[in-house]
């Protein structure tokens, strides 16, 4: 079984002011099977987590360690990571004109898995895959997220996790933007990824909404850059009746 | 515009004809003249002439170029002599050719001094539905620089497709004149496959008939310098031309592209678009310059243009000139619009295509193929396409970009 370990992890972001600590040591472990809902206010530092674990060249690891199953992930280039079995869903998935969605995935996947998959068995695959999110056919030949809506755009994140089948899936609020027709048919695909038990998902996002949808066995609340309270799923309730105020201002006294 | 320069400071002088120092106020008023002598010898500080590196042009501009060589010209199809395929006539004219200068007139002194200069002109004449017909244009040899004439021309109703391909070594200056007769389709590329030696300064004078349709694709790799000065005419309405380009410039290589789509006839179309990608692996500078001139004069009712130009950095020491220039005269047009962008190679695409697993050097590769398949995409010569796709990766394996 599959461990992601972070441990006291601390990065940075270059600003015109010099380098602005944004993540103050998280430490946070995930096993396979396992499904983490990180919530917190804007400008928590959520989505800096889920960049530095992925390995975005804006953010600098200051301190601290990711382990993947041991392996130092930050150890890894960008590239590597992926291919050991991280994912990052991105909140703003990034558009390249001129390489087509189905090229795109066929290279992911060929990376992923160490060889091309068989041409026949592939494209079914990926039909497939695509038919379970509503996704048109014809997007595959569409330039990669390119004049893709908000939503559409999540959908083909959502479908990537489950043609690259990762250890551990980093959500990014993968479902703001979304209405709620999206918003279940997306939900639908992270549940299929997780069904075989076999996978973690640490699920970023700022509402409670898609906690209806992807039951999380653990919930964190993040505030100045870590973690600052743990809990089973009563602690999203909490959150959905009063929101972070309590938190904010309870760093922001430790802060201070 | 004054007709009277008279009087104007001396640095001005020249302006009216935009040879000089100061810009003409529209592309309308560009000086042509069949006769070297009629320009002024450029200096380096024209409008015209400014973002070209004088020095190296070997003489071709000042009088000092012996043009005593010839280009070697050979007109084929499948490989094979096309001269005698059913619709393609292949001649070799003497410069006293009622044809020759149909399509248009120099505008600058080295598109006038290859034409004071050729010896003779192959006239290419197509007719009905011929194969598809490739002319090899030859440089001179190292240290050698030639004078070259090459005049395309349809039949009307004519649907033909034509590759245009420029290689070997030297200094040449030369015309091509593409004449469609009315109704006619020609699909054309234009290569740019030089040895690293070359230098060529091209002039292309389009003649767009009635209803004709030009598909052109311009594709500059090879030279040292290569300027190539298009220049777009309307015989009559209905005509449309489209105008695409890549180019791939490496350290030290000035590549230059010089358009004017001069819409002086009611009802036609334009669409411009150039891609160019610039990489450098020393401290010598990967040099592209697209100046993108679009006129709509008075009488030419709803014109619809378009042009677009966009320019790819994907290392340091690279510099990219891009001056889109629409000038309108009616308000009567179906459509008009300009737009031009450099940017960096896009950390964040790289991101992403990386975060997929894909490895660094393939993601690069995914991006600026991405960049250029819009156009290479669109070759329908499927053995061409794929050679100017290698030709590509060629270019990225030199810097590892």
């Amino acid at each position: 079984m599959s461990t992601l370990e972070i441990k006291d992890l601390h990065a940075s972001v270059e600003t015109e002011d010099g380098p602005k600590e944004i993540l103050r040591g998280v430490n946070l472990t995930v096993r396979a099977g396992e499904t983490h809902a990180i919530m917190g206010p804007n400008g928590s530092g959520k989505s800096t987590l889920a960049y530095a674990v992925a390995g975005h060249p804006k953010y600098q690891v200051t301190s601290g360690e990711v382990l993947l199953d041991g392996e130092n992930v930050l150890e890894m280039e960008v590239d590597e990571r992926a291919r050991a079995g991280l994912f990052l869903a991105m909140q703003y998935p990034v558009e390249v004109p001129g390489v087509s969605m189905a090229n795109f995935l066929r290279s992911a996947a060929t990376a992923v898995r160490g060889e091309a998959p068989k041409l026949r068995t592939w494209v079914k695959e990926v039909k497939d895959a695509m038919a379970d999110l509503d996704i048109s056919s014809e997007f595959a030949d569409r330039s990669v997220n390119e004049g893709f809506s908000g939503g559409e755009k999540k959908r083909h994140e959502v479908l990537q996790l489950g043609l690259l089948n990762p250890k551990f899936a980093v959500l990014d609020e993968t479902d703001s933007g979304l209405d709620v027709d999206a918003l279940r048919v997306v939900s639908e695909g992270v549940n299929r990824y997780r069904a075989s038990g076999e996978t973690g998902v640490l699920l970023i996002t700022h509402y409670t909404r898609i906690l209806n949808h992807i039951t999380p066995d653990r919930v964190h609340v993040f505030a100045g850059g870590r973690i600052v309270e743990s809990g089973g799923p009563e602690l999203a309730d909490e959150l959905e009746r009063n929101g972070y105020q309590r938190f904010v201002q309870a760093e922001q006294k430790a802060l201070a | 515009m004054t007709s009277d320069v008279a009087g104007l400071a001396p640095e001005l002088k020249g302006a009216k004809e935009g040879q000089g120092e100061v810009p003409i106020a529209s592309a309308g008023e560009r000086f042509q003249s069949f006769d070297v002598d009629a320009f002024e010898i450029p200096g380096g500080r024209e409008e015209n002439w400014r973002f070209t590196p004088l020095r190296r042009l070997k003489g071709l501009h000042d009088g000092t170029a012996a043009f005593d060589a010839k280009p070697a010209v050979s007109v084929t199809s499948g490989g094979r002599d096309a001269s005698g395929l059913d619709g393609v006539t292949v001649e070799t004219v003497a410069r006293d050719d009622a044809r020759l200068g149909e399509g248009g007139t120099p505008a600058d002194r080295v598109a006038a001094a290859a034409w004071s200069a050729f010896a003779e002109a192959t006239v290419v004449t197509l007719d009905g539905t011929p194969d598809p017909v490739t002319i090899t244009v030859e440089g001179p040899g190292v240290g050698a620089s030639a004078a070259g004439h090459l005049q395309v021309r349809t039949t009307p109703h004519t649907q033909a497709t034509v590759v245009v391909e420029h290689k070997g070594s030297g200094a040449l200056a030369d015309n091509t004149e593409i004449v469609l007769a009315d109704g006619s389709q020609l699909t054309l590329v234009v290569t740019e496959e030089w040895a690293d030696d070359a230098v060529h300064a091209g002039a292309e004078h389009y003649l767009i008939g009635r209803d004709a349709t030009l598909r052109a694709t311009a594709v500059q790799l090879g030279g040292d310098l290569v300027r190539v000065t298009s220049t777009v005419r309307y015989a009559g309405p209905g005509g449309d031309a489209e105008l695409l380009g890549v180019a791939f410039t490496d350290a030290g290589q000035h590549l230059e592209q010089r358009l004017l789509v001069d819409h002086a006839v009611a009802n036609c179309r334009s669409n411009v678009l150039y891609k160019n990608a610039l990489q450098s692996d020393s401290n010598d500078a990967a040099h592209v310059v697209w100046i993108g001139d679009v006129l709509i004069r008075a009488a030419a009712e709803n014109t619809e243009t378009f042009e677009f130009n966009r320019n790819l950095v994907l290392t340091e020491h690279a510099r990219a000139d891009s001056v889109p220039n629409l000038e309108i005269e009616t308000g009567e047009i179906a459509g008009a619009g300009h737009a031009s962008t450099t940017g960096r190679f896009d950390d964040e695409q790289l991101f992403y295509l990386r975060s997929r697993g894909i490895p660094e050097e393939q993601a690069r590769r995914l991006v600026v193929r991405g960049f250029f398949g819009e156009i290479l995409n669109k070759i329908t010569l499927p053995e061409l396409r794929e050679r100017l796709e290698a030709a590509v990766e060629a270019e990225l394996a030199i810097t590892g970009a």
